[in-house]
């Protein structure tokens, strides 16, 4: 129930809303109590004398009574339920906000499905408490604490004898409160799993196919869905016990008060009338005590799934700006690697220690074999990753110092995978900088050699690109990568193996044409082609995240290591062509 | 009949009456063998009613009967009478909101169920049609939205009836004036009751789809996150996330203001009917056609009577949510699937035929855009075959065709001389390993992942074709090995390694005819060669077509097809394409050169 807590902030904002709402839910439950007053005194003057002006009276009232309490109906929904939709607004923006603050990592560890159930279902549940959460108890506890003091006037022993079941009522609430909350929990938890589940076929969806395991999908599926289901079923038994058994509890207070008032009016010290009346005032605390069931069910899922939110909240990001962020006197795009280790976890292999120094406009390659660390190490400059040790200096400053969108906004990188949005070309294409002129837009689409592709397109640059890209060929979304990393106009460009999908052709009028782009600028390649490296000013070699040899191409060659062995074999691959 | 109902999925939105209630009856479809559940439940409801009426008659007995007479083991006898029929009232209720919820629950995981099935049946081009975040919230939060009604709205629908039904008839037995006099409110409780369904029923259905679109938002931004990072795009996608989220809460507030009115509106509707016994009746009494005794009663009823109607004008919300969450969700399931298998697969034609052939194949993705033309050619039974082409040639696309993720606008593919679309579609796809250019790892252990066309595989066979592809070497130093678990998209893995999984995946199918579509584009030289050579043997006599940019991947290839721009172009062995000097010996020389030149210098 502490979770609940986490809302108040949220609740202060309205704060006159909730107010007025408040007033006039009492005004609403002030006046329907009304209603049946004036149906009572209608109905004894019937049997008295009545004319005709009388009726219309009677009748006239009960309707204007119906109008004002509408009134007040009106004010108090739009404004408590109107809060809760607002509530909700507001915390689904914060959780977003707080979730693109998340680095990388992050990501790893939590599933896109279980982070879109936490922002769909379990916020549902959260603003479902805050609407009836203020209305419920106003109108359950007025007309409670309402019919109370009338029973109090008329038998002080037998209202403190109807305030026995308090206890026990109490007690069945928390005792189910705490059930509930648990069950909620496991709900919400195999919730999250489905919609992973589904999420992770429908991303797959081609592999799925590619593969034929639909079938199989579909009872993987289907067992999530089951046990989903069975955990809602033993939800819905005790949730099915709420108001019977408030019911139950009311009705066993009711024949007390039958039992031990009989015995008054028996042994005379009480009167027929006033019992009559106390049991009639005792109905109309029936309604309440069933609402304390519904409203402590209610209050309890709230919770579990406030929790659950307040989870996603409470993860401080790891990768955050510098509080006070430092400038560097000026930026040239030098980048320096001081002692950097980094880990991803303690049992995984490590990379590093690296030293090693990029001067501003200079080109450099890193090459070595699958899994040697090379997307890991320049992921560490634009901090997607913070080293484990040591430090990574951009212009004299560390990374961790700089203001985190201004160290980005220096650095663009073209990703190994290129992820697209479902936008126009157009959009993907300035992605990264809305704010770019058309021409410039166009400069870089050239460079990459993308434009021609664009041209063949029917609706061109406004084409609409698929999910992640599925609309484009391989090739055509790694350029689309690189002429949206060209846009950004960045100070250090970084191409993660950014050519491999496309045709030896097109990447070397894309190299040409990106000498000329890189010229002032620091670059940094990664691939697997010595072709692409070789005219780099310096090329690394990594291996198992280590720094194996360093030099230009034909300083490598020289040093007849694992770089000229890479060069051999591509030259022998192509002899071997020749000569066939 | 049936054509009707057929019509009016077309044009939902014009013929609303009509659409709801073929809604209706859909869903009562869905209600299936729970229908008894239900009206047990139903049952269950009117009896409890029953009991739990019968309180404040017994406490009237017992006042009536015993405490005026003094009895006291009369009063003792009839509270505990009082308590037994609480207790059974009690368990009643219970069980009748049991029932109604495990209906409910039923009820949903059928159409979740079902929902996914078809999503499983539906092709390809639908998910290039529609984002995942949109389709999760079909089967997430608009079946959930229907809970609520077989859940819970359902039976109190049915009860709310009954007593108006009930009530209706006493009324009328007692006095049929007061009765029409009564009931003359209700015109008026339909026309709003008319005019609220229309407006809301909008504002449902705007409600429906913008939570889809911003749940598709959401998810593709999640998914991109580290993109939207690199390229600090998070305030402008923020702005557009809250742009979404507002426009949201509008139409929340738009329906909520619409229920604000409607509320008290069929209050005052009841007010002004017991205003009008109140007037009319004693009117009448006056003039001495009622008894005092009819129109206290009266009044009671009425009272009663516009209960359940503000019950079912409650009831409204839910069944609107519904009617707007299941039109959705049936649009899944009348989606037509674009590549289904074919009724009457046909048998093998005798003969000796090829083991692929493209005859005239045209297709387009979109209208007339033409991806391939007039393609044809033939791959013989364990031939080997390389694809090669500029970038947006259409290489994948002929794969993809091959698999049926699309079916061709002209022309036809044979396989073993059968056309592709007689195959039944699991049989098609079993003959075919594919290495995808794009990637796939599911969440589940590296074993898992590798097992994933082929669930029944040993381990041994497991660790074979690892070894074959080099996979091995990576996999033997995860700390867990082969049962590592594998994060979303194998996203704790290099883009290489990755490669080698999915390599390993194809391999393990044994399959007929082995694809691989740039499957080695970010493996490092050594790894490859490595693989090559294995493969090699592996496939020794296996069909295969492989398609890459880097020509020494392709260089032992029996014939090379080169497409451009849609077309084959050109189609030989190495050397015949070298002397024909056309596009393919541009290639070379570009490609090649270079090395040639790089190891001059
Ligand atoms: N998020 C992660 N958690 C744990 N380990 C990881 C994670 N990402 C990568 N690794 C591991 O770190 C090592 C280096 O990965 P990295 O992606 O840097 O390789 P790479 O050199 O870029 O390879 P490739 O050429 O295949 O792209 C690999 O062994 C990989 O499995
Ligand atoms: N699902 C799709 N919907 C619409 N257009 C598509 C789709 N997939 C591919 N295309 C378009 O079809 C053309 C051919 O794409 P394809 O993927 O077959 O090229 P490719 O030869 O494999 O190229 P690459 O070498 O870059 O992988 C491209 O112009 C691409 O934009
Ligand atoms: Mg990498």
């Amino acid at each position: 129930m502490k979770s609940l807590l986490h809302l108040l902030p949220y609740l202060k904002k309205y704060k006159t809303h909730i107010t007025w709402g408040c007033v006039a839910a009492v005004f609403t439950t002030g006046i329907s109590a009304l209603a049946p007053w004036i149906l009572k005194l209608a109905v004894d003057d019937l049997r008295e004398t009545v004319t005709a002006g009388k009726l219309a009276m009677y009748g006239g009232l009960f309707v204007g009574t119906a109008l004002v309490g509408g009134v007040f109906r009106y004010y108090m929904r739009m404004l408590l339920i109107g809060m809760s939709r607002k509530v909700e607004q507001d915390l689904r923006d914060r959780v977003f906000s707080h979730l693109q603050a998340q680095p990388v990592m992050y990501y790893t560890r939590h599933r896109t499905g279980d982070l879109m159930a936490r922002m769909t279902n379990d916020l549902d549940s959260v603003r479902n408490v805050l609407g009836p959460g203020f209305m419920y108890p106003i109108d359950t506890g007025l007309t409670a604490i309402f019919s109370l003091v009338l029973m109090l006037m008329l038998s002080v022993k037998l209202t403190l004898l109807t305030l026995l079941i308090t206890p026990l009522v109490s007690w069945s609430v928390f005792k189910l409160g705490k059930v509930t909350h648990r069950l909620t929990t496991d709900i919400q938890e195999q919730y999250s799993r489905l919609s992973e589940q589904a999420q992770e076929n429908l991303s797959g969806a081609r592999v799925v196919r590619a593969f034929s395991q639909e079938q199989q999908e579909i009872e993987k599926f289907d067992e999530l869905n089951q046990e989903y289901v069975s955990r809602n079923l033993s939800m819905t038994r005790v949730q099915a016990l709420f108001f019977p058994l408030m019911g139950f509890l009311f009705e066993v207070g009711a024949a007390l008060i039958l039992l031990v008032g009989g015995f008054g009016i028996i042994r005379g010290e009480m009167t027929l009338g006033d019992f009559v009346a106390f049991v009639g005032y005792l109905g109309m605390l029936a309604w309440p005590m069933i609402a304390i069931g519904w409203v402590a069910n209610l209050l309890q899922r709230g919770a579990a799934s406030m929790k659950r939110i307040q989870e996603m909240l409470d993860t401080e990001p790891e990768i955050q700006s510098a509080a006070l962020p430092k400038s560097p006197s000026a930026r040239t795009g030098r980048v320096e690697f001081r002692g950097v280790r980094f880990m991803y976890s303690p049992t995984s292999p490590s990379l590093g220690v690296l030293d090693f120094t990029i001067e501003a406009g200079q080109t450099v390659a890193f090459v070595g074999a699958t899994g040697s660390g090379k997307t890991t190490l320049i992921n560490l400059i634009p901090r997607l990753l913070d080293p484990t040790e040591g430090q990574v200096l951009i212009d004299g400053v560390p990374t961790t110092e700089w203001d985190l969108a201004e160290l980005r906004r220096c650095v663009a990188m073209v990703p190994q995978d290129a992820f697209m949005f479902s936008e126009t070309v157009y959009n993907n294409l300035v992605f990264g900088n809305p704010a770019a002129s058309r021409d410039q837009a166009m400069a870089s689409a050239r460079v990459s050699r993308i434009d021609k592709d664009v041209e063949t397109f029917s609706a061109g640059y406004e084409t609409m690109v698929g999910e992640r890209g599925v609309t484009l060929s391989g090739g055509q979304k790694g350029r689309l990568a690189l002429a949206r990393a060209l846009v950004r106009d960045p100070l250090i460009l970084i191409l993660d193996d950014a050519l491999s999908a496309v045709d030896t052709h097109t990447e070397e009028e894309i190299l040409s044409g990106l000498r000329s782009f890189m010229k002032h600028r620091t670059s940094i390649l990664i691939s697997h082609r010595v072709s692409t490296v070789r005219e780099a000013d310096r090329i690394f070699v990594l291996r198992e995240g280590a720094i194996v040899e360093e030099g230009t191409h034909s300083e490598l060659l020289e040093n007849n290591g694992i770089y000229a062995d890479m060069e051999r074999r591509q030259r022998l691959e192509a002899e071997l062509e020749m000569t066939e | 009949m049936s054509k009707n109902s057929n019509s009016a999925g077309e044009d939902r939105d014009v013929v609303g009456k009509a659409y709801d209630s073929m809604l209706v009856r859909r869903l009562w479809g869905y209600v299936g063998d729970q229908k008894a559940k239900l009206f047990l439940a139903v049952f269950l409801l009117l009896l409890g009613s029953a009991a739990e009426l019968a309180g404040p008659w017994l406490s009237k007995v017992a006042i009536d009967k015993y405490i005026a007479s003094g009895d006291t083991t009369g009063l003792i006898r009839i509270v505990i009478v009082f308590v037994v029929v609480a207790a059974l009232a009690g368990a009643l209720r219970w069980s009748q909101v049991y029932l109604t919820g495990e209906a409910g629950q039923i009820i949903m995981y059928r159409m979740r169920r079902d929902v996914f099935d078809k999503l499983q049946r539906l092709s390809v081009p639908y998910f290039d049609r529609n984002p995942v975040g949109r389709l999760m919230t079909r089967i997430t939060s608009d079946v959930q939205a229907l809970y609520e009604l077989f859940g819970s709205g359902m039976v109190a629908i049915f009860g709310d009836v009954f007593m108006l039904l009930g009530i209706t008839v006493v009324m009328f037995a007692i006095n049929w004036k007061l009765a029409l006099l009564t009931l003359t409110v209700i015109p008026v409780l339909l026309l709003v009751t008319f005019a609220f369904r229309k407006v809301v029923r909008d504002l449902y259905r705007r409600t429906r789809s913008q939570i889809s679109a911003l749940n598709g938002y959401l998810q593709e931004n999640l998914t991109g996150m580290r993109i939207v990072q690199l390229f600090g795009r998070e305030e402008h996608n923020f702005a557009r996330f809250q742009e979404q989220n507002i426009a949201l809460k509008n139409t929340y507030l738009k329906t909520i203001f619409f229920y604000a009115l409607f509320f008290p509106g069929v209050e005052l509707i009841s007010a002004l009917a017991v205003g009008i016994i109140i007037w009319g009746g004693g009117t009448m009494m006056i003039a001495g056609v009622v008894t005092v005794g009819t129109l206290v009663a009266f009044l009671q009823y009425v009272e009663r009577f516009y209960r359940p109607v503000r019950d079912l004008a409650e009831k409204y919300n839910i069944l609107q949510a519904a009617m707007a969450a299941s039109e959705r969700v049936f649009q899944v399931l009348d989606e037509r699937v674009e590549v289904a298998d074919s009724g009457s697969p046909s048998a093998a034609p005798a003969g000796v035929y090829p083991f692929i052939e493209f005859r005239g194949v045209w297709f387009a993705y979109k209208d007339e855009e033409w991806i391939l033309q007039d393609l044809s050619f033939v791959v013989q039974e364990g031939e080997s075959i390389a694809v090669v082409g500029a970038t947006g040639a259409g290489k994948t696309t002929i794969i993809s065709l091959l698999q049926r993720f699309y079916d061709v606008q002209r022309g036809e593919i044979l396989i073993r001389g059968r056309n592709i679309t007689d195959y039944p579609l699991t049989e098609l796809r079993a003959m075919l390993g594919i290495v995808l250019q794009d990637v796939f790892i599911f969440a589940g252990t590296v074993a898992d992942n590798i097992r994933y066309g082929r669930p029944d595989a040993s381990e041994t066979e497991v660790e074979d074709s690892s070894r074959v592809v080099c996979a091995d070497r990576f996999i033997e130093r995860l700390p867990e090995k082969y049962q590592e678990p594998m994060m979303e998209r194998g996203a704790t893995l290099s883009t290489g390694q990755r490669q080698l999984l999915a390599f390993a995946r194809a391999l393990l199918r044994k399959p007929d005819l082995l694809i691989l579509d740039e499957a080695t584009a970010s493996i490092d030289t050594e790894t490859e060669q490595l693989i090559q050579q294995a493969i090699r043997r592996v496939l020794e006599g296996r069909t295969s077509i492989i398609i890459a940019h880097r020509l020494s991947t392709i260089q032992r290839c029996d014939r090379i097809l080169v497409m451009h721009h849609g077309r084959l172009r050109e189609q030989g062995t190495h050397e015949e394409l070298l002397t024909l000097g056309g596009i393919y010996h541009r290639l070379y020389r570009l490609q090649f050169g270079q090395v040639a030149e790089a190891a001059a210098s």
